[in-house]
């Protein structure tokens, strides 16, 4: 159940932003990333409870799922693993522990309404 | 409602809070010279007992001390306590991880500098502890002979935020028909290159070349806090940043490890 303190958290975010730019927040844009550990629909739900009552009681939460990369070190250069499961190259086979992104958890965007 | 709303550019991690109390941490325990581990793995995996012997082997030569992290009950603490070592128990309630947050306040008035190792054993859970960094140096991710040897394949962020793999239970393996190899390659395979350890706590098989590992690990992360026992390992090429921001040291004691084998060894006196 760690998804509802960080649906807190992406509320303690959303809040703080709302007041410095000004007006209502529609919407929460998050990316979110195959190994934080968080699993999406379990996420969302969280939020829905943790926004009711709240002045993001309607700020709809976006979630954006990136995919993972990692570096290649045969290639030399940027690769999407086989899977999370499988963290090797697709091209040449060989193992890629260097992760450079999927662990993103992440608010990056928020749409206001004046 | 009829306007079209504004996009706000934010970017701000969702655990900013806790990365932030978490580095905080690392560089106290850095400054201590205290060396820092935590555990993680499903409930029932072992790692009460596993880090009971941990404890009480290395309780002859370091100074060393746990926290334990716990839903309900204190069981887990009072079985880390027959080791003699010092302990304190955090009783996450509903909460199924520890956060940085929690360790911190774990720590009031315990004197780090005179630790040489602190262990944290996490909640069991192999899903939540792996979003929260502690602060710690280095995280142990057991798994026992009993869960089956695809366990990392299905908890792939965990094993991603560990350092080191630790097999338990190795004396049920014939029983359970446990596939050394096939365990090591699925490890391997969500964590290319992890260092794994196989360990029996039960009947004390692995743990020596485990203990020889995290004490190196230890010398190679604390060079000036090294026991003189610990020759061997690697180059301490990493952290360097750390010798130079610790006023821990005396003037003038430049490259001297400082002799500690005199230092009484009970935690918690002067």
């Amino acid at each position: 159940m760690h998804e509802l303190s960080l649906a807190l958290s992406i509320l303690d975010i959303a809040e703080e932003q709302s007041q410095r730019h000004g007006g209502r927040v529609a919407a929460i844009h998050l990316r979110l990333g195959p190994l934080s550990g968080v699993v999406k629909a379990a996420l969302i739900s969280a939020y829905d409870l943790a926004r009711e009552g709240t002045p993001l009681e309607r700020a709809e939460l976006i979630v954006e799922e990136v995919p993972i990369a990692a570096y290649c070190p045969a290639c030399a250069a940027e690769r999407a693993p086989i899977s999370v499961q499988e963290l090797r190259c697709p091209a040449c086979g060989a193992p890629t522990p260097e992760i450079l992104r999927g662990r993103e958890l992440d608010v990056v965007a928020l749409e206001i309404e004046s | 409602m009829s306007e079209h709303p504004r996009l706000v550019q934010v970017r701000q991690s969702i655990l900013k809070r806790n990365d932030v109390a978490a580095r905080a941490l690392r560089e106290r325990f850095h400054q201590a010279g205290t060396y820092v581990v935590s555990l993680v793995s499903s409930p029932g995996a072992g790692k009460t007992e596993f880090l009971e012997k941990i404890l009480g082997q290395l309780r002859g030569t370091d100074r060393v001390a746990a926290i334990v992290g716990d839903l309900a009950t204190d069981n887990d603490a009072r079985r880390l306590a027959r080791s003699q070592a010092p302990v304190r128990q955090i009783t996450t309630g509903t909460v199924c991880h520890l956060e940085a947050e929690m360790i911190e306040a774990a720590l009031e008035g315990w004197p780090l500098e005179q630790l040489d190792f602190l262990f944290i054993e996490n909640v069991g859970n192999l899903v939540c502890p792996s979003t929260f960094d502690l602060g710690e140096d280095l995280r142990l991710v057991l798994v026992s002979v009993t869960e089956g040897e695809d366990k990392p394949q299905k908890y792939p962020a965990i094993f991603h935020t560990a350092d080191i793999a630790i097999v338990t239970k190795t004396d049920l393996a014939t029983a359970v028909g446990f596939d050394h190899q096939a365990a090591h390659r699925s490890i391997q395979a969500v964590r290319p290159g992890i260092e794994v350890f196989e360990v029996s706590a039960k009947t004390g098989a692995g743990m020596a070349p485990f203990l020889t590992a995290l004490r190196s690990r230890r010398a190679a992360a604390r060079p000036d806090r090294a026991p003189p026992q610990v020759g061997a390992g690697r180059p301490a090429v990493a952290h360097a940043s750390g010798s130079g921001d610790r006023p821990r040291t005396p003037a003038g004691a430049g490259h001297e490890p400082p002799s500690i084998e005199d230092s009484p060894r009970q935690f918690g006196s002067p």
